[in-house]
């Protein structure tokens, strides 16, 4: 049976657990026997024990046996093909579960098929003893807990420990996601820093990151590849900060005048328009950087006489700065609403004006707040990926000049990594090394910056 | 100057002093509040360059030209084995029988009249002949009025993107296929129609017979995976953090472990997907599956930070109510607080579905990329989402790939749309203030 009518399959045998306890409990109820528990949990009880465990079980073994398959499949392949130079396990493993697969392409070594043979026979043998192993677990669980309706079992209580543990359970999904990210990035980024040095990768000035013997284009030699990511973090700097300049000042000017200025019903309105603007996909705005602003910014820079890279980072910068204006203004907005009330009185008491209360009053006292919404746009802006993708390109200049093409270090990441690529060239590894450095610099900001937004909460409580 | 601050001038001198400076005072109020009109004036601005400069080239791309031919269908020509078998079909020369009705409008004749001719039909058009005969073989050796697509560039120079001035060896059509055009163009064969392909055709190279109907069924795919997995472990873990959870290191580390989730780009989730089930586990590449657990793992702080609000925002005395009656916690819990915090929990759920739909970053990751022509049947069946779909379109240089790009855009905004209405419905007619 395949894992979704074992699934099927248990799902039944769980019900019929439940109607069969429900019903034992009910009717010795009614015959007068006193049990702890309200019928329905007995046949909780029993449904469940006939599911988790061989849900749980099912589970493993689904994911698990390619795992054990593969290690297997691996005594196959001939030791004078494991010596040779090109030997790759993925490719090797590609070959063989694409005969199993039948999927041919052209005629394979004999050992293939005979591994591929093999590797059909542990599947059958698998999925018969799965089906056994996941039926009885089934049914005997289930049968264990109707064994115990009775009077004196405390059924809900069992039932509730059950539930508890599921409950622990996924929130465990929090740490188990984590310890998955950091356990993907830093195994590869090691490897990487073992062809690479740490110094070459933070302090190069070069990307240049080629296949290993690829001929570098247009040079006729053999390029080295080099991987100096100082370029990428200038190119995302350089973005972030051409974002920052449009969203900054747009997002805190609107956030003063909704808060401060304007009428409850204008309020109403105009801010759920502006967080549209972060409701709209990032490939949505990467179009429109790429066919919309960007030839605008170049054909307007050429009428001014200026040399424009048709992929410039002001056009990503731009738009990425449209993103976040409502990360900018809705956060600003809730630090000056938090500003007590008290505050901006005592300066109406002083005889100044609203603007001046609110530019040597509030904004002081909201200031912290303000500053954390920025951190928080910026490590948006470093993490954002598909408009730079789209509208930056992919040249690894190292300029501060926004007309200029530059890189980033998101779009290295998904130019290495989308397609097919080879696990074990730097070239791959690099792409891990720089997921590394932008976890450490995204949460690095947000670290920060929520620091700074609890540390002004506990000042006004 | 510190005479003044001491004070020692007469009240009138200070209110002369000030009354001196309150013009312009005044003035700056004013220009302060400009400057807050002016930003909210180009933010909304903003927003609508970015929609009209959308929907000005996607209200167009879910049209597209097609040209009203009389096909006579013989039988012996279009299903040369007579079983009306698909093999047959395909054996059958429907393509000639296009043409000859081609022919026969446009009055082509000679080899290279007739390969000019030949160009201005998409390339779909037999399969569409093929599915209306087997749809309904009764058609067979009559004569049908049938419709097929223009070629892209047949359908540029009807739009007027390329120019009839433009010099014949710089246009992408020759002054022959113009000509043809014309003439059917006067005899009226030519219509501007909804583009049906849009929607019900799969990815294709062939700008014209490109649709967003195996995008559209992997997005749903996807997204049923991820609901799936991420709103009962969002709840449970929300749940358990706001009313079991004990007061320790532990859950202090999983609060951290959540908050820090929330911050982390999403490529870096495409990246767990890559290295851990296509690399450890060597699940395939580009199934809805993958993505699925991907955009779950992705969108799960997002709901359990919404639905831990929503628990907390049920009073106490709920809770205490239902203690006092005898519940036990559990009971209490999920009889009386999920219920009433469902809808804000739903709400959170929805949006954070509306983050996932249109997450483009993990799924080209996981290789949800790849150029694939059939639609997925189930979630381990290779499919792509319509935000990649976007994506790779976006790189098509034809122009009517990027009409129909904008469409797509369309769609997919429009579901967005959809599904924050929907929350925000919910969030009105649901939740309770107490």
């Amino acid at each position: 049976m395949s894992s979704l009518t074992l699934g099927i399959a248990i799902l039944i045998i769980s019900a019929a657990y439940f109607f069969v306890a429900n019903r034992a409990s009910s009717s010795q109820r009614a015959a007068g026997t006193k049990f702890h528990s309200l019928p329905h949990y007995y046949g909780l009880y029993a449904a469940l024990l006939a599911f988790l465990p061989a849900f749980a079980i099912l589970l493993v073994l689904a994911i698990g046996d390619d795992l054990v398959f593969r290690s297997l499949a691996l005594d196959f392949v001939p030791d004078e093909v494991k010596a040779s130079k090109n030997y790759k396990e993925v490719i090797v493993m590609a070959q063989i579960t694409n005969v199993v697969d039948g999927i041919n392409f052209g005629e394979q070594p004999d050992w293939v098929y005979a591994a591929a043979e093999a590797w059909k026979g542990w599947d059958a043998t698998s999925t018969t003893l799965r089906t056994i192993l996941v039926i009885s677990l089934s049914l005997l669980g289930g049968m264990f807990a109707y064994r115990q309706v009775n009077p004196g079992f405390r059924s809900r209580n069992a039932v509730e420990r059950i539930i508890m543990t599921i409950l622990a359970a996924s929130s465990a999904i929090a740490i188990l996601t984590t310890i998955g990210i950091v356990f993907s990035v830093i195994f590869e980024s090691l490897r990487f820093f073992a062809l690479v040095p740490v110094s070459e990768f933070l302090f190069g000035t070069t990307w240049n990151p080629q296949f290993e013997g690829a001929e570098r284009a247009g040079s006729g030699q053999m390029g080295l590849a080099t991987y100096g990511s100082v370029p990428l973090f200038a190119g995302t700097f350089l973005i972030s900060i051409v974002a920052l300049t449009v969203s900054v000042p747009v997002g805190l000017f609107s956030a003063i005048y909704l808060s401060e200025y304007a009428t409850p019903k204008v309020r109403a309105v105009v801010k759920p328009v502006m967080e549209l603007l972060a409701g709209v996909p990032t490939v949505v705005y990467g179009f429109f950087a790429a066919l919309t602003v960007a030839p605008f910014i170049r054909s307007t820079g050429m009428s001014l006489g200026l040399d424009v890279a048709s992929e410039s980072a002001l056009a990503a910068g731009l738009v990425m700065g449209i993103m976040i204006i409502p990360f900018v203004s809705s956060l600003s907005d809730d630090v000056i609403n938090a500003v007590p009330q008290a505050l901006r009185d005592a300066a109406y008491g002083l005889g100044s004006t609203h603007s001046e209360t609110v530019r040597q009053v509030v904004l002081p006292a909201a200031l912290p707040g303000v500053v954390a919404s920025i951190l928080l746009a910026v490590s948006r802006a470093v993490g954002e990926t598909m408009i730079v993708v789209m509208a930056a390109g992919l040249a690894a200049n190292l300029s501060f000049n926004p007309l200029d093409a530059v890189t980033t270090v998101t779009s290295q990441i998904v130019t290495i990594l989308v397609g097919d690529q080879e696990f074990e060239s730097a070239k791959t590894l690099s792409a891990f090394a720089l997921a590394l450095t932008l976890i450490v610099i995204t949460l690095g900001l947000n670290f920060v910056a929520l620091q700074i937004v609890k540390k002004y909460r506990e000042q006004y409580e | 100057m510190s005479d003044v601050t001491k004070g020692r001038i007469s009240p009138d001198v200070a209110a002369s002093r000030v009354a001196a400076g309150l013009a312009a005072r005044r003035s700056k109020e004013k220009r302060f509040q400009l400057y807050g009109k002016i930003a909210i004036g180009i933010a909304l601005a903003f927003l609508v360059t970015l929609f009209v400069s959308i929907f000005s080239k996607g209200i167009p791309g879910f049209f597209q030209h097609y040209v009203t031919l009389e096909v006579t269908l013989d039988r012996a020509k279009l299903d040369p084995a007579g079983d009306l078998s698909v093999q047959s079909l395909y054996d059958g020369d429907a393509r000639g029988v296009i043409r000859k009705a081609l022919y026969e409008a446009t009055g082509a004749s000679g080899r290279s009249g007739r390969k000019a001719a030949g160009k201005i039909i998409s390339g779909g058009a037999e399969q569409r002949l093929r599915e209306a005969v087997l749809n309904d073989p009764s058609i067979l050796d009559t004569t049908q009025s049938m419709t097929f697509a223009v070629d892209d560039d047949v359908d540029s120079f009807l739009r007027g993107f390329i120019k009839r001035e433009t010099p014949e060896k710089d246009r992408r059509i020759n002054d022959r296929m113009i000509g043809y055009i014309d003439t059917l163009t006067e005899q009226g064969l030519i219509s501007f129609q909804f583009s049906d392909y849009l929607i019900f055709g799969s990815a294709s190279r062939n700008a014209e017979m490109a649709g967003i109907f195996g995008a559209l069924i992997g997005s749903i795919l996807t997204l049923a995976v991820c609901l799936v997995l991420s709103f009962p472990m969002g709840v449970a873990t929300a749940v358990y953090l706001e009313e079991f959870a004990p007061k320790n290191r532990v859950t202090e580390l999983i609060e951290i472990n959540i908050n820090n989730l929330a911050a982390v780009p999403s490529v870096v989730f495409g990246i767990l997907g890559l290295a851990i089930f296509i690399g450890i586990f060597g699940m395939p590449r580009s199934i809805p599956l993958i993505g699925g657990v991907v955009l779950a793992l992705m969108t799960l702080p997002t709901i359990i930070i919404s639905s831990r609000a929503a628990i907390r925002a049920v009073p106490p005395s709920i809770r205490d109510a239902a203690l006092g009656v005898g519940a036990s916690r559990m009971q209490t819990m999920l009889h009386h607080v999920v219920p009433l915090a469902m809808p804000g929990m739903l709400t959170g759920t929805i949006i954070g579905m509306a983050q996932a739909l249109g997450e483009t970053a993990p799924l080209l990751m996981i290789g949800m990329v790849a150029f694939i022509v059939d639609v997925p049947g189930s979630v381990t069946d290779p499919g792509t989402v319509l935000p990649v779909q976007i994506f790779m379109w976006a790189d098509f240089a034809e122009r009517m790939f990027v009409l129909k790009t904008s469409a797509a855009i369309m769609v997919l905004l429009a579901f967005l749309i959809l599904m924050n209405a929907a929350a925000i419905i919910i969030r009105k007619k649901l939740e309770r203030r107490w």
